[in-house]
């Protein structure tokens, strides 16, 4: 540890919920597509999942919208330091989507990827048991605006939220890993917050 | 039916790809902190200041690759940012930051009010290769505020390597005196101002009339967009450079945050 001559920091607020390195970004939801936001209008948004799959199957806004509702409510965190407490995002669980396409045995990864082109690699594991969702809205029930993603995206909040591929439009699932977009670009391959793996290397 | 991508061939969305990254970063490279010692401190604006730092077994960057640093209290409290780097590539062991003071900023507070020469902090980097710019390309800069901090690496890269390739720069800045790095710029520079202006310049934000003539007779190969600034001038940047016939797949996209 090599401390900082005359540092001292803002008030410390002990908050078991911050991941190490983090800080609350209180009511700002920073926007950080490293792309041009794309205006796609729901009837214009499908979702595919295709790959190591028994049945690879594509659904639009309504067929996804017939799967039963989830809701999520917690904490997002961003690779950059930003957490952000208490949201709350509505849309389907992916298990719901992965159920009816019935992967592979083989299937240990995917890849998650947009209707801009941007990818993003995950363990099959962190998509299933709850923790991952299709999601459509935010807050009360608001419509997702586009720079946040809409009109759907996936939503991986366990994970630094690069992983939660905004404008989502399929998952390629894999018998292996394959770096995504920022994994190719320097970026750690899980991005676990709380074991602070921003980088490769970490 | 199992469709299964082979191994060897990545896969790639049947989308319009997003740009790729311009380099390979080092995994090694961005995994080690490194402290740095402070050597001195510019003052560019009434808010923002650059911050010259000695990087030990700096390993070099590309223009536009960014760094993260952090301070560490007494206490073992660390505050972490990302800053994207201003000084050109072949400034041997040396990288200059552009911090602006940002109200209650933990970080650019402890810069502009504590830190002086000879303080030491801890970096790690050089990080990212999507906004890199090796100067390879026709290279059509858009930022706003200390959004032109990563976009002046490469004006700097471009005049020390007297690159031919086509470089040009839009920044926008609410009045003159809010221009960083105003006494370096060229004629590869149009500043665009929103609050104030020298007489006889018109006020106003960045409009569709400033990028019309770089696309109307872009360089052969066409333009590679570098779009930096607020997450609102990003989109309304990025929108006017798509509305004027840039490609989509060639705009990259830094927003603050």
């Amino acid at each position: 540890m090599h401390v900082t001559r005359g540092f001292t920091g803002r008030p410390r607020v002990p908050d078991a919920g911050l991941p190490p390195g983090q800080y609350d970004a209180g009511k700002d939801w920073p926007v950080l597509s490293a792309e041009v936001t794309p205006h796609l209008a729901p009837g214009d948004w499908t979702f595919r999942i295709d790959g190591a799959v028994a049945e690879p199957r594509t659904w639009d806004w309504d067929a996804a919208h017939a799967l039963p509702g989830s809701v999520y409510e917690g904490d997002i965190h961003c690779v950059t330091g930003w957490s952000k407490f208490g949201t709350r995002f509505g849309g389907v669980s992916l298990d719901a989507f992965l159920d009816a396409v019935r992967p592979d045995a083989s299937a240990t990864h995917a890849v998650a990827y947009a209707h801009t082109g941007y990818t993003a690699n995950l363990p099959l594991a962190d998509l299933r048991g709850g923790r991952a969702w299709i999601a459509f809205t935010y807050d009360d029930g608001k419509p997702l605006p586009a720079e946040h993603g809409g009109p759907a995206r996936l939503l991986v909040p366990h994970l630094y939220f690069w992983k939660s591929t905004k404008w989502i439009a399929g998952l390629r699932l894999l018998d292996h890993d394959e770096p995504g977009f920022w994994e190719r670009n320097g970026y750690h391959a899980r991005g676990n917050p709380w074991e602070e793996q921003r980088y490769a290397g970490d | 039916m199992t469709e299964t991508a082979a191994p060897t061939t990545p896969f790639t969305p049947p989308t319009r790809f997003a740009v790729p990254g311009r380099i390979a970063v080092g995994e090694q490279t961005a995994s080690v902190w490194r402290t740095a010692t402070l050597v001195s401190v510019r003052r560019e604006t009434p808010r923002a200041s650059t911050f010259r730092l000695a990087v030990p077994d700096w390993a070099g960057h590309l223009p536009g690759q960014h760094l993260m640093l952090r301070l560490t209290a007494e206490d073992g409290h660390v505050a972490q940012r990302h800053y994207s780097i201003a000084s050109p590539p072949d400034d041997s062991g040396h990288i200059e930051l552009t911090l602006d003071h940002v109200e209650g900023g933990e970080v650019s507070g402890w810069f502009h009010t504590v830190a002086r020469p000879g303080d030491r902090i801890e970096v790690r980097g050089p990080l990212s290769g999507f906004f890199a710019w090796p100067g390879d390309r026709p290279a059509l800069l858009v930022g706003a505020g200390s959004g032109v901090v990563p976009l002046m690496s490469m004006v700097r890269h471009h005049r020390a390597r007297d690159l031919s390739v086509p470089l040009r720069l839009l920044v926008s800045a609410r009045g003159p005196e809010d221009l960083i790095y105003a006494r370096e710029f060229g004629p590869e520079t149009t500043p665009v101002f929103t609050r104030r202006a020298p007489g006889g310049v018109p006020v106003g934000r960045l409009t569709a009339a400033h990028v019309a003539p770089f696309l109307a007779a872009p360089p052969p190969g066409g333009w590679e967009a570098y779009v930096c600034g607020s997450n609102s001038f990003a989109e309304h940047a990025s929108r006017l450079l798509v509305e004027a016939g840039q490609p989509v797949d060639r705009i990259r996209i830094e927003r603050f945050g």
